[in-house]
């Protein structure tokens, strides 16, 4: 590997305040609650003290979302519209101390909250300002109505890109909004906030509430909330699913997912490659969607995985404000011990664990890149969602064999296909039990592109005109 | 001449295993059990992906054969009390749903204009095997079932009137209705739909004929135990007469995105 020179964004582009309140009713407010700290995970270095809303809080931002419903549903559409290009816009203006921001409280590298996570967020907002004066034309009745005050609950992996697929939909459709950021990445939400006054929202419209688990429960299930998104883990999809049982609050999960990324042996093996590692360690593997099981035919395992692993060797693992680093850090302590016992796991259980030689730094939460050969689909490894850089690899000898295999899980969110002949990937597509299916590339995402699981891995699209039928009556 | 009245699982007619019966305006009914349900679960999933691999074409002759040999047994549905407007009814939405088969990928889906080199579509799949409590009437037992499978589910129908519900099956069985696509049940909801809310091999549920609010949040909390696709009672009496619209197709959908690279 090439010795690079360090290459640091610098983060004094960057004003992170020492302590934050919740964004309630168009500004912030302390909390009776309490509050936590969120930290840098590449270097454990506490960024902020952060409010924790409690039921009060909650109540008070249920409240200035419902006041701010009634003026903000009858605007018109158009001008719902131009408050989201505003910030869409304010987003791009903005976008090196998002980028920064983002990459220092989630640990992401630079290059993808800087190439990724910020256009896509900027990008979202501009597609679902230009859906808010044409819902009669989205193919959901003449006269389209919001539902009212939405509870959203996103997490720590993609935390503004996330909130850009709640939010933008929700406002373009007339809702308002309360939201929940994750509690180890709430900064980006608490600056978005900002945006929100930047851009002149009114009051009420956007409203940011931090904490932890117990924060998101009071919100999810406030009586006055009349719908719930919620993008997390599957066992937390289903507690939410238990608790709007029952009421008319409609719901959408985006849940867990353990892809599988299917390499057939015609496909383009320097292709597959890119591709393999880009589904499994972008972001660190904090994917819902990561292909993070390799299913390979048998006849090119031996080549595929000498190329795999000389492709893993060239990976950058440290500082994620370095702009060459490919792998950052682990968001957190506990889910860098979940990634530890499940790989510890795919060992016990016979696989057999390979990481190139990398060097972890001494501060902060990583796990180098890592695959398991000679996985069966008994192994934990091949069936629980790891959420990290680690990726289990199996082999198929037909394509029925890999359909068979790529659908042996109760997840459904997104697949991989490569392979050069169409009607191959065509056929194969057809059978996936999946909502994404990647052909030939893997983790591409876009705002005009529904996104969403099969099975457990949820219910309801994001992004696109289908992102649309969450938000409205 | 009196008829038995059994039920109707993956195109035969047994008895309940249970050998249990009730009475229904003087007819002996099979009260389904537990075993029952799920043996109708077993038909359902096994019937399931050849139903949708059928072209949309062909389901849709299916459905269209159901609406004629349903008219042609007009008769038979007086004689168990459903209105002639109701059976009127029932054929024209065998018939409006049976149009639908081939369009609804293309009113539903989209091809998605992404900011890259891909080419990107999605498309509606079935959600795979539905559960259904079906309402009291004939029309809404048929507004229930055909927009359920006209897509490519099966599904299992615990059905609100059980001589119409039986008299509808001899309908599928000599129509052309592949053998597990329906299957239906009598007896009592309360009794047999938790088992199927719970089943693990379900994907969805849907509601519309539970009238008992407390028994419907408690089906719909037992099924987010495996995340089924639930749809709500309408919480106000639904009128089977009107424009059904797509909600009841869409509601047992799947979104499916297809990405693909462009170059040369």
């Amino acid at each position: 590997m090439f010795e690079y020179a360090p290459a640091p964004e610098s983060r004094s582009v960057v004003d992170i305040a020492g302590s934050y309140g919740l964004f309630i009713d168009g500004s912030f407010r302390e909390s009776a609650a309490g509050s936590f700290k969120t930290v840098n995970p590449a270097t454990e270095e506490v960024l902020a003290e952060v409010a924790s809303a409690g039921v009060e809080e909650i109540d008070l931002a249920v409240a200035a979302a419902r006041r701010a419903f009634g003026p903000w549903s009858a605007l018109p559409g158009s001008e719902r519209a131009k408050y989201l290009f505003r910030i869409a816009r304010i987003i791009q203006e903005r976008s090196r101390e998002l980028a920064v921001l983002e990459s220092l409280d989630n640990g992401k590298p630079i290059k993808e909250s800087r190439d990724v996570d910020l256009p896509l967020v900027a990008a979202h907002f501009f597609h679902y300002a230009g859906w808010a004066d044409k819902l009669k034309y989205a193919g959901f009745g003449a006269d389209p109505r919001p539902l009212g005050v939405a509870a959203q609950v996103i997490p720590w992996n993609f935390p503004l890109l996330m909130l850009a697929w709640k939010v933008a939909p929700a406002l373009a459709t007339g809702n308002t909004v309360v939201l929940k950021p994750a509690e180890t990445t709430p900064l980006s939400a608490l600056f978005f906030a900002d945006i929100c006054r930047q851009a002149d929202l009114p009051p009420g419209v956007v409203n940011i509430v931090t904490g932890a688990g117990d924060t998101g429960r009071a919100l999810v299930e406030h009586p006055g909330v009349d719908k719930v998104a919620f993008t997390g883990s599957t066992e937390v999809g289903r507690q939410i699913a238990r608790s709007v049982a029952g009421t008319r609050k409609r719901l959408t999960l985006e849940l867990g997912g353990k892809a599988a990324n299917i390499v057939f042996d015609d496909a383009p093996i320097d292709q597959a490659v890119e591709g393999i590692v880009n589904g499994i360690f972008f972001n660190q593997g904090h994917v819902c969607c990561a292909g993070s099981r390799l299913l390979v035919q048998e006849s090119i395992r031996d080549e595929l995985l000498e190329s795999l692993k000389r492709r893993m060797a060239t990976l950058r693992v440290g500082d994620p404000l370095d702009k060459n680093t490919d792998i950052g850090a682990i968001n957190s302590a506990e889910q860098l011990d979940r990634i530890r016992t499940l790989a510890d796991a795919g060992s016990a259980e016979g696989a057999e664990r390979w990481s190139p030689p990398c060097e972890l730094p001494g501060q902060g939460f990583w796990f180098a890149p890592t695959i398991f050969t000679g996985v069966t689909q008994a192994h934990r490894i091949a069936r629980e969602e790891i959420f990290g850089p680690v990726l289990s690899v199996l082999t198929f000898r037909t394509p029925a064999e890999a359909i068979e295999k790529a659908n042996n899980t109760p997840y459904g969110l997104s697949a991989g296909i490569w392979s050069d002949k169409g009607s191959l990937i065509l056929a194969v597509a057809d059978q996936l039990r999946a909502g994404v299916v990647w052909a030939n590339t893997f983790n591409k995402f876009d705002p005009a592109s529904p996104f969403g699981g099969y099975k457990e891995s949820g219910y309801g699209r994001e992004g696109g005109r289908h992102g649309l039928e969450a938000y409205l009556a | 001449m009196r008829k038995t009245y059994k039920l109707f699982i993956g195109g035969a007619f047994p008895r309940s295993e249970s050998g249990r019966t009730y009475l229904v305006d003087g007819d002996n009914v099979a009260l389904a059990s537990r075993k029952d349900a799920r043996d109708a679960v077993t038909a359902a999933r096994k019937a399931q992906p050849k139903w949708a691999a059928a072209t949309a074409y062909n389901r849709g002759q299916v459905l269209y054969r159901v609406a004629e040999m349903l008219e042609a047994r007009r008769a038979e549905f007086a004689a168990v009390g459903v209105p002639a407007a109701e059976v009127d009814a029932a054929v024209d939405r065998w018939v409006w749903y049976a149009g639908w088969s081939d369009k609804i990928t293309q009113v539903h889906g989209s091809a998605n204009p992404v900011a890259g080199p891909y080419f990107n579509i999605s498309a509606p799949e079935p959600t795979g095997v539905v559960a259904v409590v079906a309402p009291a009437s004939f029309l809404g037992l048929v507004s229930v079932v055909a927009p359920a499978i006209v897509t490519g589910n099966t599904v299992v129908v615990l059905a609100g009137a059980p001589q119409a519900a039986i008299t509808l099956a001899e309908v599928l069985a000599t129509s052309d209705v592949p053998g597990g696509v329906v299957n239906l049940l009598t007896g009592d909801p309360a009794e047999t739909a938790p088992w199927l809310a719970s089943h693990d091999d379900v994907n969805g549920l849907d509601l519309t004929g539970v009238s008992d609010t407390a028994l419907a949040t408690e089906l719909e909390r037992t099924a987010a135990g495996s995340l089924k696709r639930v749809r709500r009672p309408a919480g106000t009496e639904i009128d089977f007469f009107a424009d059904p619209g797509v909600k009841a197709m869409t509601a047992f959908l799947e979104i499916k995105t297809v990405w693909h690279t462009k170059g040369f």
